[in-house]
């Protein structure tokens, strides 16, 4: 219920000889907005949320909740409320005294607190369970407490660090729902740390994502999945065809690069792409976006099948050009396709998008 | 006939005997000493009446809560420096945090006696240094035995503090001031609760060394302890009042093993997640830092003084140290003495003998009942386990009464033989003694090595005997020797028993120790100490290697050395 702003936030671990593990990191968390930290291990995103949370400070930048500079604020005094990779319950609590922690530390006893113990604990299903012991409780469990938790007290922002990574994939499925339905229903402004980016991708309202320590790009997730900014952001959410091309022709928000066989390609660009003729371009293409197609069709670039791959949902072929090697992945494949034929390739200009290096 | 059910009989039998003739009978013998007439008069002396009985009873039990309250302080407050924060000097002090009670039990008094004692080094340098009439910050009867035992006891505090707070999951404590709780509210509500089984672990196990406790009293002159009247009853030869003495300590160890054995097996609060690296909180601030690295000068040589007390005293010429801070004239001669002068060696073969017959037996009896408490099943097993558990529980001194009330006259344990006064009640004292340690590091061995093994072996057709020789004892090898190692090291510093069944022809180094001790011979007796400590160094040095990717059981062992 809050907008959560970081300025320029840096920070350096002593004893790391001076390499940051977070840099220049800016970012703008509107009010009730779900926002997620995504990126592989080691690129910083758990440190940023520690660092909003309190845990670390930042060794040059500040981090403000609304008008407020909690940049160098106690963790106890930030009112955030925070799902822990590990749930980290009490375990000398039952339940309720682990959700009811925070209430009493906020003076709120008798029935009120019983009243919004039992609420917080009726919103992540597990009304009643009150008095159970956390060892009594099964992983999904803990962490529907841990949630519980951390929303009774009302916090002002909803950090959650990697809450789902322990669970299995089916149960994940279903709490990722969970989780997004409670907090749309309090609205509270969420960061959510995640390296998984089929999570980040149905959770979020924008991902920004992140790479030692820098943030690569931020935007819904559609905007990063079909306009990534750059290689790194390209290759690691979703599966990518990234090539460097020499550009032949520039338009404001297109080139014109000279792809395999000498075939001209259009792709579109993001409008400040600066590039111009006797530069190379790095061009993105999905797989799903190849069409595959007959050899002899017009505009269409000739490959041999080296590999064909089916995942059930669709099928990956791997076609070699000559030039390029391309991953395409079809929902339907014709039979013919098979290891060693000739196939044709087409990259639909509106699919295929210029990304920095 | 491995098949058969009755099997783990034939093998369990002989150990049962084992522990019943050496163990179970001789704490009856006592028993049945003590109440000699049948009167039960020695034994209502302990609830009525101004008398020694009931003041020894006192004095124990008031030392031991006392000494449970400043080990908890030391031991607890270590533990959270070192685990906790990052300062100068953590990782030195972290490497000699248990260097004081790795000392021979002996030694180590004696070398807080020459350090804090009237006569010590401490108070003899602050005296002149600050000029005064009379030597300052001196300690003398139950406040040295209290400083004795704050030092050699708190390691119990330490490590259990400390593996609680390694085993902690600093998110835990994270949560709770990330929904608002200060730093003294987090201690109150989730550190304290959440370290509370680890402090009662080692409350108990302060209290029950303190209890045990018998070179600290009788180096700082304390004699209304139980220990010290069972020493002094011996030796007037009063045996019936000896034995009701060490029956009183033996009930009440025995209770309070049976209390700790519950209260292990209540559930600990262990992490729930794994390989999360506790936060070490750097010390930032820079008078703090100044203050804690003079803190850890102050610590590392508080910690390393007691050893080299007695380095720096083992050449110091007999008779010469009198008034003087420091010994004055040095040299070599108590060594060389002690290398050309048969009847001074004589103590270190002593020792070295009866250590290495001690721990033969320990090794066969106690490979064996570890066998057979993990992997076989029988009735009466957790029987055997608590068997091996009372010789470690009884204090030495009571384990010397129970033997020598057993074997004054000959019984079928002893083959119709005395073994008072004769060589094999030592190696049978140190047998007693020192058997849980090859017990309980084998158990370790083997709780880590898989059962499925060993059947293996027999499925491709080996014989119980050579699956057990071949696979079991070859994997647990490494546990076994750590463990026999510190058998015999402990057997080599062993005192408290010795000093009550020795004679002149099986005088060990420690009673050697005292008795030079006595004779104000102190670099004579601080060589031997030298001697002592050394070995004691290079048998941790390899144990250390062979424990090596194991856990470091072998550190909790060497607190274990304490009375």
């Amino acid at each position: 219920m809050v907008q959560v702003r970081l300025d320029a936030v840096r920070k350096v671990f002593p004893r790391s000889g001076g390499e940051p593990a977070v840099d220049d990191v800016d970012l703008t968390i509107g009010d009730g907005e779900f926002f997620t930290l995504l990126g592989p291990s080691g690129c910083g995103k758990t440190t940023t949320l520690r660092m909003v949370a309190g845990f670390y400070f930042p060794s040059a930048g500040r981090i403000y909740f609304g008008d407020d500079d909690v940049t160098r604020q106690a963790p106890n005094k930030r009112d955030t409320g925070m799902v822990f990779q590990n749930y980290a319950l009490f375990p000398h609590m039952t339940v309720a005294q682990n959700v009811g922690y925070g209430l009493r530390i906020r003076k709120v006893r008798g029935a009120e607190a019983s009243k919004r113990i039992e609420e917080a604990l009726e919103q992540v299903h597990l009304g009643g369970f009150g008095s159970r012991r956390i060892d009594q409780l099964s992983g999904g469990q803990q962490q529907r407490v841990a949630l519980a938790r951390a929303l009774v007290i009302r916090p002002r922002t909803l950090l959650l660090d990697e809450p789902l990574s322990n669970l299995d994939a089916k149960l994940r499925e279903e709490t990722r729902l969970e989780i997004r339905r409670i907090q749309r229903e309090a609205s509270t402004t969420s960061i959510y740390v995640t390296h998984d980016q089929a999570e980040a991708m149905a959770m979020s309202d924008r991902v920004a994502v992140m790479h030692n320590g820098t943030v690569q790009q931020v935007g819904t997730p559609e905007e990063i999945y079909r306009r990534p900014a750059n290689r790194f952001v390209a290759t690691f959410i979703g599966r990518s065809n990234v090539m460097s091309m020499p550009v032949t022709g520039a338009g404001r928000d297109y080139v014109e690069v000279r792809g395999p066989a000498g075939a001209t390609l259009r792709a579109a660009a993001p409008v400040d792409h600066g590039l111009h003729e006797t530069a190379d371009a790095l061009i993105s293409v999905r797989p799903e976006h190849i069409r595959l197609t007959s050899a002899e069709e017009p505009g269409a670039i000739p490959g041999k099948v080296t590999e064909t791959e089916f995942t059930g949902m669709s099928t990956n072929v791997t076609v070699d050009t000559g030039e390029a090697v391309l991953q395409a992945a079809s929902v339907e494949v014709p039979t013919r396709l098979t290891v060693g034929s000739t196939v044709g390739v087409v990259l639909p200009p509106e699919h295929v998008w210029v990304v920095r290096p | 006939m491995t098949g058969s059910r009755w099997f783990p009989y034939v093998l369990v039998l002989p150990l049962a005997l084992v522990l019943w003739g050496y163990i179970v009978q001789p704490m009856l013998a006592t028993f049945a000493e003590s109440v000699g007439d049948g009167s039960g008069a020695n034994y209502s002396a302990f609830l009525s009446g101004g008398g020694v009985a009931r003041q020894s009873l006192i004095n124990s039990v008031v030392i031991s809560l006392v000494s449970v309250v400043l080990c908890a302080a030391v031991g607890v407050s270590m533990a959270f420096l070192l685990r906790r924060f990052q300062f100068p000097g953590r990782s030195v002090i972290e490497a000699i945090i248990l260097v004081p009670a790795a000392l021979p039990p002996l030694i180590g008094a004696i070398s807080f006696q020459l350090l804090y004692s009237e006569t010590g080094i401490v108070p003899r340098a602050l005296q002149r240094l600050l000029g005064t009439e009379e030597p300052v910050l001196s300690v003398s009867g139950i406040a040295g035995v209290l400083v004795v035992h704050t030092f050699t006891m708190y390691p119990f505090f330490y490590l259990a503090a400390s593996a609680a707070l390694k085993g902690m999951d600093p998110s835990v404590e994270e949560a709770a001031y990330n929904l608002g709780a200060s730093r003294v509210r987090v201690w109150r509500t989730v550190l304290l609760p959440m370290l509370t089984p680890a402090l009662v672990s080692g409350a108990l196990l302060v209290f029950m060394t303190s209890l045990a406790s018998y070179t600290a009293p009788l180096l700082f002159g304390v004699d209304q302890t139980m220990t010290m009247q069972i020493y002094i009853n011996r030796t007037n030869g009063d045996m019936p009042l000896a034995s009701t003495y060490a029956s009183v300590l033996g009930v009440v160890s025995i209770l309070f093993l049976l209390v700790m054995r519950w209260y292990e097996g209540r559930r600990s609060y262990r992490s729930q997640s794994k390989g999360i690296a506790a936060h070490r909180r750097e010390v930032t601030n820079p008078v703090a830092r100044w203050l804690a690295m003079a803190g850890s000068l102050v610590a590392v040589a508080v910690l390393l003084a007691p050893a080299a007390t007695i380095a720096l005293v083992a050449f110091s010429r007999d008779g010469s140290w009198t008034t003087q801070v420091l010994p004055e004239e040095y040299t070599l001669e108590n060594f060389t003495a002690i290398v050309s002068e048969p009847k001074a060696f004589e103590p270190i073969l002593n020792s070295l003998t009866i250590s290495a017959v001690a721990t033969a037996a320990i090794i066969v009896v106690g490979v064996l009942i570890a066998y057979a408490v993990r992997r076989l099943q029988f009735v009466g097993r957790s029987l055997l386990d608590i068997g091996v558990m009372l010789a470690w529980a009884l204090p030495g001194t009571v384990v010397a009464i129970n033997l020598i009330a057993a074997f004054s006259t000959g019984n079928v344990f002893s083959f119709g033989k005395v073994l008072v006064a004769t060589f094999w009640i030592m190696p049978l004292a140190y047998f007693v003694r020192f058997l849980p340690m090859v017990f309980r590091s084998t158990s370790a061995a083997l709780a880590q090595t898989d059962p499925a093994l060993e059947e293996a072996a027999r499925n491709l057709g080996a014989s119980w005997a050579r699956s057990f020789l071949t696979i079991t004892v070859r994997l647990v090898l490494p546990g076994v020797i750590a463990g026999a190692l510190l058998a015999f090291v402990h057997g080599v510093g062993e005192f408290v028993a010795s000093v009550l069944i020795y004679t002149s022809r099986t005088e060990p180094i420690s009673v050697a120790i005292n008795n030079s001790m006595y004779r104000f011979e102190i670099g004579t007796a601080s060589a031997y100490g030298l001697l002592q400590i050394v070995l004691i160094f290079i048998v941790m040095l390899v144990s250390g290697r062979l424990e090596r990717g194991r856990s470091s059981g072998n550190a909790k062992e060497a607190a274990a050395w304490a009375n």
